[in-house]
């Protein structure tokens, strides 16, 4: 007690420096006179808090390590979980009901929560994307925003100069922004850590400043709109069919309703992102896979076997790119309306972000931390001024109780079925 | 098979190959010996191109391989085990192995799995474990297993001894003559010369980037100089 007791005495006086400026004053104007409020309330609280969590954090964290151990080794749902897990019939089946319920939700949902939710997918299809650069392969790429723009100004430009519809531009898309990361990786691949961060960095805010200010070409800062929406097999959304067109509505000779449009589009976002997990479980499975993983652990090693790692790498980063490419062209379809304001530096920090939070190379947790970083601002909107604040916060506290992310990468394997042989 | 001509390499400025010209012939045990910082390893570095030699030249099967690059030096029939055994930590052994035959015919890993297996049958008991979680000598095997995987005719050990007990030196060893009995030549740089010539057909003596002495391993480990400088009297 001696030694803690300082210790948080010292924490409080600290807490109380921070806190004063920025809670325990506020401004107050009334008319023309200006005047300086206190408000003590808050600053004590925080103080309070810091004080005694300070001073009681040996038995706190004794107590959390006990109940941790509790539930992972001794509790009996664990072990039945664990054993039901082992059943190769019921592997499958939790991915089911999820999809199942991802594909009812829309159905039940209000307009906003089902659009929300579309935006959460792009952020799950970048994730996902990022996560094959920066989770398998361990390369640090910051300027993922520009193989999403790439892909976004390609389905962008595709229709309004060439009246490309939105299928049609998506593979385009994909493989443009393929083509991107290809070229990028080419000279860049050769770089490691830091450096590889800096030079990604650097050519996401070039992306960004070309598309700025290549007026001809992107419209510069008024960026691009009236982007076509995608149809269902030639079928628009729209309340009146352009010309030569069939809406959906009329054609199943249902009522017009604008939620038709913002469901399917949701719809279509599930099925990329279904679509991109099927793909990237594909590719972990294969050699190719291992081979970025490999990579990540021991460079020197994957050289002595014959592996050539600039390759190796740029796969992974081209592959990346088309994931990215994706969803541009899918959220330009659902913007109808894009400038250069979208792919910036902060974008490309969010999709690391919800790489990190969600755990390295864990497809669940990136698609879960995808979720939570984009709809839950949404869903508290009354506390947006602190959004930056409670972002940061979580990052502090993520690194300090889940370094490895909120669902740890399981990495998949084979299990030989079990002989009858006693084991050694 | 293996064939280095005068070879000179260098990190920066400084000389670390002097003009090395050796021999290893087909089916033999030939064994590198020298002190800390003898340019041991960095011989074998340079017959895998990484560091490049700069000068002089180095043949492999008759094929002159000084300039091309290490991807496609590792693909033609040699394979690497690295110092310090640089084993995948968090892929399973039986991943590990697959990664060592990686430009292998698919047809051939099972074989070629179970006559690792069948040469490490510890690697067996443990082929679905992480690297990481095994023991330095078991590490080490798994690394030589891998090595083995891409079926090289001739298997480049660096110091597969370092850090292991006496006991598990001897069974690795063991396994590196049963190796040979199945037609690997060998090369092997060690630091642990007693056993290293024990073992090899013939030895070269490094010293400071030159070869001083070249001869049987029988001869070497009779020689007085030798005794006196890596035998301890």
């Amino acid at each position: 007690m001696r030694r803690v007791l300082p210790e948080a005495l010292l924490a409080a006086v600290l807490t109380a420096v921070l806190a004063v400026p920025i809670f325990g004053l506020r401004i107050h104007v009334d008319g023309i006179d200006v005047s300086l409020d206190r408000t003590p309330t808050p600053v004590i609280v925080a103080v309070v808090v810091v004080f005694l969590l300070r001073l009681f954090q040996e038995p706190l964290r004794a107590g959390w390590a006990r109940a941790r151990l509790s539930i992972t080794w001794q509790h009996p749902l664990a072990d039945a979980l664990r054993r039901t897990r082992r059943q190769p019939g019921y592997r499958a089946l939790p991915w089911t009901l999820l999809l199942i319920a991802a594909v009812v939700w829309p159905f039940t949902a209000s307009r906003g929560a089902v659009d929300i939710m579309t935006l959460a997918l792009i952020y799950v299809m970048l994730g996902l994307g990022l996560n094959i650069v920066v989770g398998f392969a361990g390369l640090l790429v910051l300027g993922y925003a520009a193989f999403y723009a790439v892909g976004a100004y390609a389905y962008a430009l595709l229709a309004q100069h060439f009246g490309l519809s939105f299928w049609l531009s998506l593979p385009i898309a994909g493989a443009l922004a393929a083509l991107t990361g290809f070229l990028l990786g080419l000279p860049v691949l050769r770089l490691r850590g830091d450096y590889l961060a800096i030079v990604t960095l650097g050519f996401g805010e070039i992306t960004r400043l070309l598309l700025n200010n290549l007026n001809v070409l992107t419209g510069g800062p008024d960026g691009i709109g009236n982007i076509p929406r995608p149809t269902l097999f030639g079928l628009e959304f729209g309340r009146r069919a352009s010309e030569g067109g069939a809406t959906f509505h009329e054609f199943f000779g249902i009522d017009y309703s604008g939620e038709h449009a913002v469901i399917f589009l949701y719809l279509l976002g599930l099925a990329l992102v279904v679509s991109i997990l099927f793909v990237i479980d594909r590719l972990q499975r294969m050699p190719l896979g291992r081979a970025w993983e490999a990579l990540r652990e021991d460079e020197i090693a994957c050289r002595s076997l014959g592996l050539n790692p600039t390759v190796i790498k740029l796969s992974a980063l081209t592959l990346s790119a088309v994931f990215a490419g994706l969803a541009g062209a899918f959220f330009a379809a659902r913007q109808g309306y894009i400038n250069p304001e979208s792919f910036t530096f902060i974008e490309s920090a969010m999709v690391l972000a919800i790489v990190v939070l969600g755990g390295m190379g864990s497809q669940f947790g990136i698609m879960l931390a995808a979720i939570a970083i984009t709809a839950l601002p949404e869903l508290a909107r009354e506390f947006n001024e602190y959004r930056m604040l409670a972002f940061g916060l979580v990052m502090v506290l993520m690194m300090i109780w889940r370094p490895q992310g909120l669902v740890p990468a399981v990495r998949p394997r084979l299990e030989l079925p079990e002989r009858s042989e006693p084991a050694p | 098979m293996l064939k280095l001509d005068n070879v000179h390499t260098f990190y920066g400025q400084i000389e670390a190959l002097k003009g090395v010209s050796l021999e290893v012939h087909p089916g033999e045990i030939v064994t590198l010996i020298g002190a800390n910082g003898a340019g041991k390893s960095t011989l074998l570095m340079t017959i895998c191109g990484s560091p490049r030699a700069t000068k002089g030249s180095v043949f492999f099967e008759g094929q002159d391989i000084t300039h091309k690059p290490t991807h496609v030096i590792m693909q033609c029939g040699l394979a690497q085990v690295p110092e310090g055994r640089r084993i995948f930590p968090g892929l399973t052994v039986r991943e590990n192995l697959q990664m060592g035959g990686f430009f292998a015919d698919k047809a051939r890993l099972e074989t070629d799995l179970e006559r690792v297996f069948t040469l490490f049958p510890r690697l067996k008991e443990r082929r679905d474990q992480r690297g990481g979680t095994l023991s330095g000598g078991e590490q080490q095997m798994l690394a030589i297993g891998r090595g083995l995987m891409s079926r090289p005719n001739l298997l480049l050990l660096d110091e597969p001894s370092l850090g292991l007990a006496p006991i598990i030196i001897a069974q690795i060893f063991q396994i590196l003559k049963e190796i040979r009995e199945e037609g690997v030549t060998i090369f092997l740089v060690e630091q642990n010369a007693h056993r290293a010539l024990q073992l090899a057909d013939r030895g070269y003596v490094l010293e400071n980037g030159r070869i001083v002495l070249a001869d049987t391993g029988a001869n070497l480990l009779a020689n007085d100089e030798v005794r006196k400088a890596y035998l301890g009297g």
